[in-house]
């Protein structure tokens, strides 16, 4: 199998890859618009940094009172920025609430769950774009129907269903059940649909089973689809809630958010503490976010576009 | 054996996809498709947390229909999507247009805009709790200095909701500016020349050209933020919980509190069941839509 041969040329272009299968021209790059008078533009430019300013301050004020003295938080004359900076509201923090436990299973579920749906998705994905069989559009339609469907809606059925498996307070409890979702196996249908039957057509040829040909033939050639899936799953998972509220009771299993919504309640926490801990919780998301940017936007704006 | 794997060889392309589906499809059934059916037929039973259910008949539903923090909570999800989804597109289009230009900072101003869509609602909730703090918030000190009084914004009736559209607006609008900005670029350059040379101003070029030629991208965010509306739950129920009294009460908390707060678990699948009819015809709707627009 000379799986570098069978790599499809549009490889060369990831960044503008994913879009080009929905939307002709969805890359970034500046019109080439006539230029209006620098007056206009000054005005934009303006307009966007007031703009960005009321955007960033709830991210300001989350930091900033994550360093501020519960003192300081509580007097009657609001400040932007910290007297001196209280590094020790972490610690307070994290002493009031096993917050790093919470944080490690959040990492095990979404990273589990990641591997796990991309790859039932794709491998889904690559049977409803490639293959003809019985019942196929239906199926797919069923699916896709769930796209809508809140997890409140089903909660109270999948609780026993849970509870029978005996699956509440556990891993697979938090991972299995959400691990088929409609909006990943729907995107990588569409993307999977672009690789050219030829190159199937030929490893079939060669005599690699079918199965082989998804492992050395597709995932070769989808891999901003996979790197897609993968960010969009890792957020989804890791900024969830209302799964884990019907999964999990015991403390221990707790996951970020289900800490986050759960520290709100406790009369003895104060905003010095809580804002630290929203802040660890957002980091690990931001960061992803700053180095995948790309992928993000891609993803959210190629969800949305027809065949 | 052998001859069960020379069969499946032989017949491999039609037996593949099949195996290939069946995680996903078997977990869609058991997860999905199934409590469905099982949510409608537990909706005709009386079920609190102790002991079997017991056939009543609509009686669910005539309790449903004559329940006022029913409508109330149907009404205020009516309320918060109205107010999100046109004020976050609106917004959202703004920012496209002002960003569809070549501007010092560009890619540092997406960042800032989108970055906000990325954080869960949950923290996004506990954040602007506290910048609503009527006491020590920020939101109340910066309408200060523009003369405006304090509000109470989320022990307030009337402002609670209010609140919890602002939030929503800063976590979604730039979502709606980047599939703008994508729509924007794909509208061709030559309709502007050609109005251009026919003497148009920029208000006529926005709503004769961009407006209308951007109308598919359109479409396409209002269905996504009607959804978004129509299930808001992370950000109620870290805010509000649904209060004060029943002001920021939302279907989809209501179902919840109704299960797992008070443990009538026929009664919340009464109002599951007909949420889901609502979605269902939201989705006929939307199709519709979508066949109209290609």
């Amino acid at each position: 199998m000379r799986s570098t041969a069978t790599t499809i040329s549009h490889e060369e272009h990831p960044e503008t890859n994913l879009q080009n299968n929905f939307q002709p021209k969805t890359n970034m790059k500046p019109s080439r618009r006539k230029r209006t008078f620098s007056a206009k533009k000054t005005i934009a430019f303006i307009a966007l940094c007031f703009m960005s300013l009321l955007f960033i301050m709830p991210f300001f004020w989350m930091l900033s009172t994550s360093l501020k003295s519960p003192e300081e938080v509580s007097s009657k004359d609001v400040s932007l920025f910290p007297k001196e900076l209280r590094w020790s509201n972490f610690v307070e923090a994290l002493d009031a609430a096993p917050f790093l436990g919470y944080i490690g299973n959040s990492l095990i579920v979404s990273i589990l769950a990641v591997v796990l749906t991309v790859f039932i998705n794709c491998l889904a994905g690559y049977a409803f774009a490639k293959y003809n069989f019985k019942g196929k559009n239906f199926l797919f339609l069923m699916v896709l129907s769930t796209l809508m469907i809140p997890v409140q809606i089903t909660m109270i059925p999948n609780f026993f269903i849970l509870k029978e498996l005996d699956w509440i307070n556990s891993y697979a409890g938090l991972i299995v059940p959400r691990a088929a979702e409609a909006f990943g196996l729907f995107l990588a249908r569409q993307y999977i649909l672009n690789v050219p039957n030829s190159l199937i057509e030929a490893a079939r040829i060669d005599g690699a089973s079918e199965f082989k040909i998804f492992l050395k033939v597709i995932l070769p050639n989808i891999k901003p689809l996979i790197a897609v899936l993968v960010i969009f799953t890792f957020m989804w998972r890791w900024n969830e809630l209302a799964w884990p509220l019907i999964v999990v009771s015991e403390k221990s299993m707790y996951t970020v958010q289900l800490g986050l919504a759960m520290v709100k309640g406790e009369h003895y926490i104060e905003w010095t503490q809580i804002m630290p801990l929203t802040l660890l919780s957002v980091i690990p998301i931001l960061l992803v976010f700053l180095f995948f940017q790309r992928y993000f936007i891609q993803g959210f704006v190629g969800s949305g576009m027809k065949e | 054996m052998y001859l069960i794997k020379n069969w499946y060889k032989k017949n491999s392309i039609a037996i593949a996809p099949y195996i290939f589906i069946a995680p996903n499809v078997i977990l869609f059934l058991v997860f999905m498709i199934i409590p469905i059916i099982f949510t409608i037929y537990i909706s005709f039973h009386d079920w609190g947390i102790l002991g079997a259910p017991e056939f009543t008949g609509f009686q669910n539903f005539v309790k449903l229909f004559s329940d006022k923090v029913f409508w109330i909570s149907l009404g205020n999800t009516v309320y918060y999507t109205a107010a999100t989804v046109p004020l976050s597109a609106a917004f959202g289009l703004l920012g496209a247009i002002l960003l569809n230009r070549k501007i010092p900072l560009r890619p540092i101003f997406r960042t800032i805009f989108f970055a906000p869509v990325v954080v869960s609602m949950t923290a996004a909730g506990l954040i602007w709790t506290w910048m609503f703090n009527p006491h020590y918030g920020l939101f109340n000190e910066v309408l200060s200095i523009f003369g405006i009084e304090s509000v109470d914004w989320l022990t307030s009736t009337t402002w609670a909701m209010p609140a919890i559209i602002i939030t929503t607006l800063w976590l979604r609008i730039g979502y709606c500016l980047v599939i703008y900005l994508a729509g924007l670029q794909a509208v061709p350059d030559s309709l502007y020349e050609a109005a251009d040379i026919d003497g148009a101003n920029d208000w006529q070029k926005f709503w004769r050209i961009t407006l209308p030629m951007i109308k598919p991208t359109t479409v396409f965010i209002v269905v996504m933020e009607v959804i978004h509306g129509f299930m808001v739950f992370d950000l109620i129920y870290t805010m509000t919980n649904g209060g004060p009294g029943t002001s920021t009460t939302v279907i989809v908390q209501y179902i919840y509190q109704k299960a797992f707060v008070e443990g009538d678990m026929g009664y919340a699948s009464a109002i599951g069941t007909v949420f889901f009819l609502i979605i269902m015809v939201l989705t006929a709707i939307q199709l519709r839509i979508g066949r109209d627009d290609s």
